[in-house]
């Protein structure tokens, strides 16, 4: 298909169940023949941390935040009853009951599927991080000029 | 109904099935019927859709004991 439609969604959220339910719509938009991009920023960036390693940044403020809000797929909190830790264990186990695959697995599948992955490099200044925080899945480091440039030719465009 | 293949999404939810589908579908040769055999309610309404907006050819859904067995034809 030549012109294929377009989807993007901006993630915002550095959530466990935001992620999940961005990465379901990605992951469904990509399987139903469509372009996805999706683009990464603010706690959305978190969701795309490599897991393994530290992570470098400057300033004692940077350093304080990153090391609170480390960020990793396999690190996001719930958005609700997170109950350090206790939540997002509990839905760990109510996940792997019904076979539902953890952001990282919806990453790897969402990259195969060819979703574009874009993160927002204004919100790297800001916390201080570079491209070597980032699992390599990362397509584009970019700003608002290229969301909208994906945005403006998408049928559906969502904010999570 | 008769299918060329079939595809097990069983204990599988949303969007899995879909993912897995359009997987198998780039299998199949064009006109051939992928059968999809789910226990997840949201396929009635899910598999229709997809076809709908993949352009592929949806060709009904048999219930038998909770597992939706679902027709698809690959229709390019």
């Amino acid at each position: 298909m030549a012109n294929k439609e377009k989807m993007t969604l901006i993630v915002y959220s550095g959530e466990m169940d935001k992620a999940l339910a961005a990465f379901n719509l990605a992951i469904g938009g990509a399987s139903s023949g469509m372009e996805v991009t999706m683009f990464f920023t603010f706690w959305g960036l978190d969701v795309i941390k490599r897991s393994e390693g530290g992570i470098k940044s400057k300033g004692i403020m940077r350093k304080m935040l990153n090391f609170v809000d480390r960020g990793g797929a396999k690190r996001l909190p719930l958005s609700r009853f997170h109950m350090l830790g206790m939540g997002k264990w509990m839905m760990k186990q109510l996940m792997d009951d019904i076979n539902f695959p953890q952001v990282q697995d919806l990453i790897a599948l969402a990259k195969e599927l060819g979703v574009e992955f874009v993160a927002c490099t204004t919100s790297m200044g800001m916390t201080g991080i570079s491209k070597d925080a980032f699992i390599p899945e990362v397509d584009t480091f970019a700003g608002v000029a290229t969301y909208l440039a994906r945005a403006r030719e998408s049928k559906i465009n969502l904010f999570v | 109904m008769k299918a060329e293949e079939t595809l097990d999404c069983v204990g599988l939810y949303c969007p899995m099935p879909i993912v897995h589908t359009a997987k198998k579908m780039k299998e199949l040769k064009t006109g051939q019927v992928l059968e999809i055999l789910s226990d997840d309610e949201g396929i009635k309404e899910d598999m229709p859709n997809w076809c709908k907006t993949t352009g592929n050819g949806f060709l009904g859904i048999e219930e038998e004991h909770g597992v939706y067995r679902v027709f698809v034809k690959k229709s390019k």
